[in-house]
């Protein structure tokens, strides 16, 4: 097929205001399309992160004590009543107690230093307590070392400060901490006078948090050996049999109750599924993949109808022309070339312009609201995308175009 | 004679209804896509306290050092114990109060309910005529009370619809944590948004309510733990909720209103010469280094409004100048095909301003029915902005006449503005060559 491009652009030239505006048109989608793809490829990532917890069948009872004067022991005591309790129940394998649970949104988090007198932390981890069950009942993939020995297992009152001599932690904390590897038996400082050594590694193992922040320190964990009697309250991770979760997550607070009425289990969102805890920790992600996944759809379809509008204009106008040019002899095909030529001539030009608009941008994103930098992929899958919506779009116009019979050569109006 | 456009722009729209139906729908897509994501940015940035948000400043000072401010330099953003009782007790302001979140249990009088446990904060008796905080009964407790330690409470109306079935419960008792406070005032429905007064903890923005407001040093001495971020550059030497009060951990919010510049000038001295003297106290061993931010500075430093916000706004706004290029494109073609009737009206002796009236007029129909699709479309995403947004900021977006009003406004005239060009190139058809080539 022969293609000349020469009468194409002197053609344009008679509609130079209507060829910008799609040009423009053209640009500006790509501009928004690109980075909107970049945001919903960054935020179904982060969708996808892993907990290293058994989320099926785990959940978390958000247990308050409605007796805050009451003694780190008498709470401990309380603590390991209800946990012997939860553990006897048929529908529930196992549970801990805990100071915090991975992707709670937020939570107890210390400074690593590898000696006490450093000023300059090396790395900041997240802090998770728990006893001997606390692995076993997450799920979690011991990779290394050993468990805590329930010998090892401190109590910690309220606002108490204990640095445990032992912790297990997660596979990334131990790789920054001890790049060369064998992290095993070697110690830290968590904020503390003395060190903890560390007798397990774990992976993977989330933070509790997913800001933007540390995402520099992601996976980063550490888990110290206590039980975190606080007299607030406390949390209780508990994991069910497999198939069991309803059933473990209506018998857990009861069984809770008939320990001691002392203490408060909020009815609504008091014991939550791993289901739940995601759903909530990755709200505004999802929302914002939805959104731009929805202003993207509206966009290309906008732009896409822009040109089937324009085209179909420009058709109508050249009746007469495309008459002549089949009586001299033009084959349909090179009428509808014709069209397609142009069409793609103008959405080059279109895209060039959006690739430096794409980028300015991001570049601005970047400064203004601490984005990531895009990658040239999203840009070059935006351009593919655009390309082909023009060539799409103008198709059904380009052959109404190509079947005007050669007689309208002769028509006067 | 505007009628005799309107029924012109009517049989035009007509002729070509799939192309009149596409920019309708653009106008409809791009304004309403830009009013949602407005709706949702008007609510989460606006003044949550305009006729006084000039005269209310944050405070901080910097008790940790070089090592602890952030890389902009700035120290904690919250105040530890000592600090705040302090400036408590220094009394600079006109009126000032340090505050920090709670979350006690409340027991129902009936013995037959549950506990129940509540969000609240612990506050100065300067922090309900400061904030202006509304009651339905009562008031606020005093400055004696708050040294005495009253056993007094403020509580939500929710609260009190909970406890006392709605009724004024002033004087009457209430058991928190055990203890009995009386109550002092019951608020009218008051959550303001952002949550301004304690930023730090509520991260801005929080669809629960503050049901109890008890005297600071009650808190205290009642050893009611805090409940919102505790911020330690170091292990606090004790242990416990009084450990906490002897650290240099941060954890409480705090607040002075300011009249004038002096009083601004006079308050920025007095925390300068506080924190020398801390220095030569031997405390710090660092220069001062504090701030004084208003509340609407203190707002943006604290990044209340979440990005997520900004860029879906701008990617609204994008939306909508893409649409309104369309637009032009397809309004410049549609116009220029009537060339020769242009031509006709021209020769007949119509004037190039009978052409602009005309063609605007079709323009700004266009706008308007993009308008009334867009109000739907509005409404249909105003309503769904939960999908998208956190529950805490989608529950602030709301429908009212003026989002309504300023989307009609848009949609007309940004299709007026796009309308411009095209009707500039219609004026200037020139009537004899139309008139001749037919």
């Amino acid at each position: 097929m022969n293609i000349q491009i020469r009468p194409v652009l002197t053609a344009l030239r008679r509609h130079k205001v209507g060829t910008l505006l799609i040009a423009l048109q053209i640009g500006l989608t790509l501009a928004i399309v690109c980075n909107a793809l970049f945001i919903i490829h960054q935020r179904l990532a982060n969708l996808s992160q892993v907990s290293g917890v058994d989320e099926a069948d785990v959940f978390v009872v958000a247990n308050y004590w409605a007796d805050v004067n009451r003694s780190t022991e008498q709470v401990d005591a309380q603590v390991r009543a209800d946990l012997i309790a939860l553990r006897q129940l048929p529908a529930v394998l196992d549970a801990t107690p805990a100071s915090g649970y991975p992707l709670r949104g937020g939570g107890w988090d210390n400074f690593v230093t590898m000696t006490p007198d450093q000023v300059k932390p090396t790395t900041d981890a997240a802090v998770y307590t728990g006893d001997e069950h606390f692995i076993d009942t997450l799920g979690l993939k011991l990779v290394a070392g050993r468990n805590f020995r329930p010998d090892e297992v401190m109590a910690m009152g309220t606002q108490q400060a204990i640095t445990p001599p032992t912790a297990i932690v997660s596979k990334a904390l131990a790789e920054r901490l001890f790049p060369d590897g064998n992290a095993l038996g070697k110690s830290f400082y968590a904020m503390g006078a003395t060190p903890s050594t560390i007798i397990g590694i774990v992976d993977p193992l989330h933070r509790q948090g997913v800001d933007q922040w540390s995402n520099s320190h992601a996976g980063q964990a550490l888990i110290w050996p206590l039980r975190a009697d606080d007299s607030k309250g406390i949390y209780y991770i508990v994991r069910a049999r497999p198939g069991q979760l309803a059933d473990a997550m209506r018998e857990a607070p009861k069984a809770l109750y008939a320990q001691s009425r002392l203490r408060i289990i909020d009815p609504k969102d008091g014991v939550q599924d791993y289901a739940t805890i995601r759903h909530k920790v990755y709200d505004s992600d999802r929302g914002m993949v939805i959104l731009m996944g929805v202003i993207c759809a509206v966009l290309l379809a906008i732009t896409a109808a822009g040109i089937v509008g324009l085209t179909s204009f420009w058709v109508g106008q050249r009746r007469k022309q495309i008459g002549v040019r089949r009586a001299l002899g033009a084959r349909q095909r090179d009428i509808l070339a014709y069209f397609l030529t142009e069409n793609f001539l103008i959405s080059a030009t279109g895209v060039a312009l959006g690739v430096v608009l794409a980028f300015a941008f991001n570049l601005w994103t970047v400064a203004r609201f601490a984005l990531d930098r895009m990658s040239l992929g999203y840009v070059g899958i935006g351009v593919v995308v655009l390309l082909l919506l023009g060539q799409g779009a103008v198709l059904a116009p380009a052959l109404r175009a190509s079947r005007v019979p050669p007689i309208e050569a002769t028509r006067s109006v | 004679m505007f009628a005799y456009y309107l029924d012109l722009a009517l049989r035009s729209l007509k002729r070509s209804p799939g192309l009149t139906a596409l920019m309708v729908l653009a106008i409809g897509f791009g304004v309403a896509a830009s009013m949602t994501s407005w709706s949702v940015f008007r609510a989460v940035s606006g003044d949550p306290i305009p006729w006084k948000s000039a005269s209310l400043f944050v405070p901080q000072i910097d008790n940790w050092g070089p090592n602890g401010r952030n890389p902009d330099g700035d120290p904690p953003n919250a105040m530890d114990y000592a600090d705040a009782t302090a400036l408590m007790r220094d009394h600079r302001a006109k009126l000032q109060s340090a505050m920090y979140q709670i979350s006690p249990s409340v027991v129902p009088a009936d013995a037959a309910k549950h506990p129940i446990n509540v969000s609240g904060e612990a506050v100065y008796s300067e922090f309900f005529p400061m904030l202006d905080v509304p009651f339905q009964y009562g008031s606020g407790w005093s400055a004696s009370d708050d040294e005495n330690r009253a056993q007094v409470v403020v509580i939500s109306d929710k609260l009190n619809q909970k406890l006392f079935g709605g009724a004024n419960s002033v004087g009457r008792n209430a058991s928190i944590e055990g203890r009995q406070y009386r109550v002092v005032g019951v608020l009218k429905d008051w959550n303001p948004q952002p949550r301004f007064y304690d930023v730090v903890n509520s991260g801005g923005f929080d669809s629960g309510v503050k049901d109890v407001f008890l005297p600071f040093l009650t808190a205290i001495q009642a050893n009611l733990q805090n409940d919102g971020n505790t911020n330690c550059n170091a292990v606090p030497k004790e242990p416990g909720f009084v450990g906490l009060q002897h650290s240099e951990c941060v954890w409480i919010a705090y607040m002075a209103e300011l009249d004038s510049a002096s009083a601004v000038t006079a308050y920025r001295d007095y925390l300068q010469g506080y924190a020398r003297a801390q220095q030569q106290a031997g405390r710090f061993g660092w220069a001062p280094n504090n701030r004084l931010r208003d509340l609407r500075a203190w707002l943006d430093n604290q990044h209340v409004v979440p990005s997520d916000t900004k860029v879906s706004l701008l990617v609204a706004l994008g939306l909508l100048l893409v649409c309104l290029v369309n637009t032009i494109g397809l309004l410049l073609a549609k116009f220029l095909r009537r060339s020769s009737e242009i031509g006709v009206r021209r020769a007949l002796g119509a004037p190039r301003k009978a052409i602009y009236l005309q063609f605007l007029t079709e323009a700004g129909m266009v706008g308007a029915a993009g308008g009334v699709l867009g109000l739907l479309l509005t409404c249909a995403g105003v309503a769904s902005v939960g999908w998208v947004m956190p529950k805490d900021i989608a529950d602030l977006a709301r429908l009212d006449v003026s989002l309504l009003v300023l989307t009609l406004l848009v949609a007309v005239v940004a299709t007026m503005l796009a309308g411009l060009y095209p009707t500039y190139r219609a004026s200037r058809v020139q009537p004899a060559w139309q008139l001749k080539s037919n």
